[in-house]
């Protein structure tokens, strides 16, 4: 299946990924042997199977609604690049 | 050329659980930042979110008090896409099999009573809180916390079913009470534990097909959602009429400049490439389960309004009034069962009672005036110990101190006179001072008799039995009538 530079494109910025120019064909030529195989899984007869979602046929795995604390906030912080005031610290997300 | 609204509304509640939805966070509201958070809702490599069972029953007891039909099978899905505060980069969500679908809430607007469709009823986690630069500290800097993220959220998506703002305001309304009835969720618009966004666009009358439509976003009140649909309706109607096309996107509303305001988004802003979350097998849900949670249905706000009218024969309006809130129907009633008089005792709910609860911003749990206290008062209005007029002093009283009604009745004196002899003399006394008045009433001005009442009630400091005072000042006038004749 042929994928455009341009839908390599859109899906780099959607995973917020960045390409240098000459990564790009080479991307979408990768990505359309990957559908190409999936297509070819879709050769497969699958009349009568069930869709599934899981590997393993298991439903209903439940925690009671209870409280446990196993971690301090400022533990789990430590590992943040950047924090101050009790918060994580980030890029200003809303443009001038 | 008359256009008709089309308007739908998606409502997020935040599920009153101990825990958050995937892992054993707390979920209390007001803690220092970040102090709610674990590994599994920070979003840290290999971790796995286990659903909290009691999430699925209050959403599963929201299906059955809205007439959804529940998935016998119903799974969770990522929705991808990158925002600081969501720290996996996807939300865990429902998608293609929520956990239930096709229920409807009943509303009744201008008369007429009307089912507003329920498409979907799903679960999902909350994201957490950003604070915006020099809100906090460094302009250049966003902070985040994430003590709201793995919150249980429902979201309640409602089909295009209203044609006006007050639709909407009622909908939203009526959904909001059985919420609170079924207690899963505070339903606290101001603290955001109940969100609404609203699509809305327009169609000229008797067309069938939609017009292009716009997301309302940021209405922090119900009176907020009924004015920016007002003012959408103002806008969209303005540009159609002018031959102008509606740009389809998000609109924030704005209440201070009351207005919506476009919010510019990227293109790909809504390719959240759903797919199944591998981490969570699939919520079977059978019959049992669904019978034990129907038992804890408690009787909803349509079904007691209904029996309101039909028990206490109160007007169809003040069963609505006094439904609207679970505790405030069982104030009422506990009210009626010890004074009986019910639509007396509606008439002081509806009106005393719950303007002073708004005025002190207060519950009807929290309030001086326990049932027990206002019944005690009615009763003394029914058995004649004071009056309608004194009542209001009383209950002020009440409402101010947290006294018993009869303590304040005796400490201030304000007992009603039945007593004959006393009326009459006051009667006398202002027929006496009032001579003018009096020449004038005899040569045939009658409408001055309730100025006689007035003052004989005024000298009685109001507590003379009015009833009294009509019947001896009759008397007493017909009688100096007759002696000048």
């Amino acid at each position: 299946m042929k994928i455009s530079e341009k839908e390599v494109e859109h899906i780099a910025r959607l995973s917020r990924l960045e390409l240098e120019p000459e990564e790009k064909p080479r991307m979408a030529e990768q990505l359309g042997k990957i559908l190409d195989y999936m297509a070819k899984l879709n050769e497969l007869d699958t009349e009568g199977t069930e869709p599934t979602s899981h590997v393993l046929p298991i439903q209903n795995v439940f925690r009671e609604d209870g409280v446990a604390r196993h971690f301090a906030g400022a533990d789990l912080m430590a590992s943040a690049p950047k924090k101050d005031k009790g918060h994580y610290q980030v890029p200003k997300i809303l443009g001038s | 050329m008359e256009f008709e609204a089309v308007i739908g509304l998606e409502v997020h509640v935040q599920i009153n659980t101990k825990s958050k939805i995937f892992c054993g966070c707390p979920t209390k509201f007001g803690e220092e930042p970040n102090r709610n958070t674990c590994p599994i809702c920070l979003g840290m490599p290999g971790v796995l979110p286990v659903l909290n069972r009691e999430a699925v029953n209050l959403g599963l007891k929201t299906a059955l008090a809205t007439g959804c039909k529940i998935n016998p099978l119903s799974r969770f899905s990522r929705k991808n896409y990158f925002y600081p505060d969501l720290p996996k980069g996807y939300q865990i969500s429902q998608y293609e099999l929520p956990l239930a679908e096709r229920g409807r809430v009943c509303i009744k607007t201008g008369g007429k009573e009307k089912a507003i469709g329920i498409t979907r009823i799903h679960l999902e986690e909350d994201a957490g809180k950003s604070i915006h630069g020099e809100n906090l500290g460094d302009p250049a800097s966003s902070y985040v916390d994430f003590n709201r993220t793995g919150v249980p959220l429902m979201e309640i998506v409602s089909e295009p079913e209203m044609h006006s703002p007050e639709e909407a305001r009622e909908y939203l309304q009526n959904l909001k009470s059985i919420l609170e009835y079924i207690e899963v969720s505070d339903c606290n618009m101001e603290e955001g534990s109940l969100r609404c966004d609203a699509n809305i666009s327009l169609r000229p009358v008797g067309q069938k097909e939609l017009g292009t439509k716009t997301e309302l976003k940021n209405m922090n009140s119900f009176r907020n959602v009924q004015r920016a649909l007002e003012h959408e309706v103002e806008r969209q109607t303005h540009l159609l009429q002018n031959g102008k096309a509606i740009i389809q996107g998000s609109r924030l509303w704005d209440a201070a400049k009351n207005e919506t305001v476009s919010m510019r988004e990227k293109e790909e802003a809504h390719d959240y490439r759903y797919f199944p979350e591998p981490d969570l097998p699939p919520v079977a849900v059978d019959q049992d389960w669904i019978n034990g949670i129907e038992k804890t249905l408690p009787e909803l706000p349509a079904a007691k309004r209904e029996r309101f009218v039909s028990q206490y024969g109160i007007p169809e309006y003040d069963a609505g009034v006094l439904t609207a809130s679970r505790s405030v129907a069982d104030y009422y009633e506990r009210c009626v069962s010890l004074a009986g008089n019910p639509k007396i005792v509606s008439n002081w709910v509806m009106g005393d009672v719950l303007r002073v609860l708004k005025e002190k911003n207060m519950t009807v749990e929290q309030f001086s005036v326990t049932p027990e206290r206002l019944a005690s008062m009615i009763g003394m209005i029914s058995s004649g110990t004071i009056s309608g007029a004194i009542a209001k002093t009383v209950f002020e009283e009440m409402s101010a101190t947290g006294k018993d009604p009869k303590a304040i009745v005796e400490e201030k004196g304000l007992a009603q006179i039945s007593d004959e002899k006393a009326i009459e003399e006051m009667v006398d006394a202002v027929l006496a001072s009032h001579p003018v008045e009096l020449e004038t009433y005899k040569k045939g001005k009658e409408t001055l008799f309730g100025f006689f009442v007035g003052q004989a009630m005024k000298a009685a400091k109001g507590k003379a039995n009015p009833s009294l005072i009509n019947k001896i000042l009759k008397e007493k006038l017909s009688r100096l009538k007759g002696c000048d004749q």
